[in-house]
């Protein structure tokens, strides 16, 4: 018995460290490229080891992308705030105030997170074109603030069907009102699914191509139109492209490694049971 | 409705502030333009004050106390955004998709369906993204939710290191999918000869060269059939999250109670896990699948216009928007909608009525 159980643990371990390899190759690949000298750059020596660390290649990819990476910045910030500011408020009405339809109204609210967004393209560019938003930031930051309605109210209405409904009822006894009690009750209970909203939110936009690359202009592009534009060029060596991506991907890379707890209840509502 | 009508001097004179604040703001960018740095955003200044003003209403139907209405009153500006947004826009695009529409200038002639017509009749690209689609979709379902569960399975045997492991397996989710697409193509080079590089020179110097492979640029259509390795990569572990979460819902005491009727490990798993898991595969194939019906990106960056890799997605985009075809784009995009649809509202109407019950 013990020798079998040893061997299959064995198994187990070696299975979960295979996978954790594929899981991991290509990020080691961006980081073995990235930190190669120019000289030791040679498909033929793709996966061997750097004889020094160098961050030339990481210099070279932040003089392409260093502009690119601030539009992205600049999209995200208030994206991610003012979707989840919305999100709340949503979340709050439908859990705690249910009115006629309100499940049907939810519904429908929620089908706006699942649609392809290729089938509201050719309006959006319109529209955007008309009131002349087309082609910049802000209005890049509107349509992700938009098309998060789903997402965020969702997060937050599951969030908040969890807070108890009789604290709310004492609230309402010691004359809180709707406003009062979301103010003084439910805004302070709220940072955790805060933390998730904004982390989410901040993860889509920045890593979203579609809207941005139908929606701005080249100078207005985030990293990653910029990115695919430039793994499409000829110009660009593949060892400041690999650093390049390295430094497109770092920063959701980092926010999942510091705040992967949240990152990753934001992840599982996605499929409803929050 | 008035019944609780209380008169509160502080909250109407606010309200009326709201009033004037929103209409002059509304006077004021209807005349004159709002610039942050280079960008011309005076119709989000109009937006803004048109809430402004909106809040007005809010505000003073707190002197009523009838909260229901508040509530509505509240909701009714995302309502509106979703109804636009959303179902609008839908309703316009398939305005378009019944049109001819070919250039820069707009015609809603309408031609029925004759868009829908040529796509399916006519139109030999429009054949590989459909083949592409099915290819796609059921190698990176069953390819996700293998993996997926089998992770899971391995991660609920008292694991030293489970969090490492879990933290592996989901950290691909972060990234995006043209930077997995970039990297990839890198990994998956079918270059041969002196040129071999990527993992097909591991696998060189493995000695394995059987394994050695052309990846995606294998004749079709089993080409398309490696784009899913990287789609896999990124969501297997989003799909073990999902099996895992799953398992660990179920009570340990039915797991005890099996083993004491004799049942082996695996007999467990078969028996008893796998059945209760079924809600769970469910809502896995149904993401999965939906994102499967839009892939787009990963495409892009790792097809890089091969039209053999090419899907619907990246056919609206191009016919759209360089080819000016719009009524031919508008009907893929629908026909993509529909299909996701397809999949979706089931799901929701079912997850509105549980709702419902409660």
């Amino acid at each position: 018995m013990m020798p079998r159980r040893i061997a299959s643990r064995t198994l187990i371990y070696l299975i979960l460290i295979l996978a954790s390899a594929f899981f991991l190759l290509p990020i080691y690949l961006m980081l073995l490229t990235g930190v190669k000298p120019f000289a030791e750059v040679d498909l033929k020596t793709m996966w061997n080891l750097p004889s020094s660390l160098h961050i030339e290649n990481f210099i070279a990819a932040w003089a392409q992308l260093a502009p690119n990476l601030k539009n992205s910045l600049i999209l995200v910030i208030p994206e991610s705030i003012l979707s989840s500011l919305l999100g709340s408020l949503n979340g709050y009405l439908l859990s705690k105030w249910r009115f006629k339809n309100s499940n049907l109204i939810f519904t429908l609210i929620l089908f706006g997170m699942f649609i392809p967004y290729q089938s509201i393209l050719i309006p959006l560019v319109k529209f955007m074109d008309f009131i002349q938003l087309y082609g910049g930031l802000p209005g890049l930051v509107f349509v992700h603030i938009i098309y998060g309605i789903p997402i965020t109210t969702l997060i937050f209405r599951n969030y908040y069907a969890g807070i108890s409904t009789e604290m709310l009822e004492a609230g309402r006894i010691d004359g809180a009102s709707l406003t009062g009690l979301y103010r003084f009750l439910i805004l302070p209970l709220s940072a955790p699914s805060f933390a998730v909203v904004i982390i989410w939110q901040f993860t889509q936009a920045w890593n979203d191509f579609l809207f941005a690359v139908i929606l701005t202009n080249q100078a207005y592009w985030p990293v990653t139109v910029a990115l695919n534009n430039l793994a499409g060029s000829q110009l660009v060596q593949w060892n400041v492209l690999m650093a390049a991506t390295l430094l497109a991907a770092l920063p959701t890379l980092l926010v999942y490694l510091l705040l992967g707890r949240f990152f990753v209840r934001g992840l599982m509502a996605g499929s409803l049971k929050g | 409705m008035f019944k609780n009508f209380t008169f509160k001097p502080r909250i109407l004179i606010t309200a009326i502030v709201l009033l004037v604040v929103g209409v002059a703001g509304l006077y004021y960018f209807t005349h004159s333009k709002l610039m942050i740095g280079s960008f011309d955003v005076t119709s989000l200044g109009i937006l803004v004050a048109g809430l402004v003003m909106y809040s007005a209403i809010p505000v003073a139907m707190t002197m009523i106390g009838n909260e229901t209405y508040l509530s509505i009153v509240l909701m009714l500006p995302s309502i509106a955004a979703v109804a636009i947004f959303v179902y609008g826009f839908i309703a316009w695009s398939v305005r378009v998709s019944f049109s001819n529409w070919k250039g820069l200038i707009p015609n809603y002639t309408f031609v029925g369906f004759k868009q829908y017509i040529i796509l399916f009749s006519n139109d030999p690209r429009f054949m590989i993204d459909l083949r592409n689609t099915a290819v796609f979709t059921v190698g990176f379902i069953l390819g996700c939710l293998i993996i997926g569960l089998g992770l899971a399975i391995l991660l609920d045997q008292k694991i030293k290191g489970e969090n490492l492991f879990r933290g592996i397996f989901l950290l691909p989710m972060s990234i995006s999918f043209i930077a997995s697409g970039v990297v990839w193509s890198w990994l998956m080079s079918s270059a041969t000869g002196s040129r071999i590089t990527g993992i097909n020179l591991i696998f060189k110097s493995l000695g394995l060269n059987g394994l050695i492979s052309l990846w995606h640029t294998t004749p079709q259509p089993w080409g398309m059939a490696f784009t899913i390795i990287p789609a896999v990569w990124q969501l297997a572990g989003y799909t073990m999250a999902m099996y895992l979460g799953g398992m660990r819902s179920i009570s340990d005491d039915l797991r005890e109670a099996a083993r004491v009727d004799g049942a082996s490990e695996f007999e467990i798993y078969r028996y008893v896990i796998l059945p209760l898991l079924q809600p769970i595969t469910l809502s896995a194939v149904i993401i999965l699948g939906h994102m499967s019906l839009k892939i787009f990106d990963l495409i892009v960056a790792l097809g890089r216009g091969d039209i053999r890799l090419d899907v619907p997605g990246i056919y609206m985009w191009t016919t759209t928007f360089s080819g000016n075809n719009y009524a031919q784009g508008a009907a893929i995009g629908i026909l993509m909608l529909v299909g996701v649809a397809v999949l979706v509202i089931p799901y929701l109407v079912q997850n509105m009525r549980t709702e419902t019950q409660v």
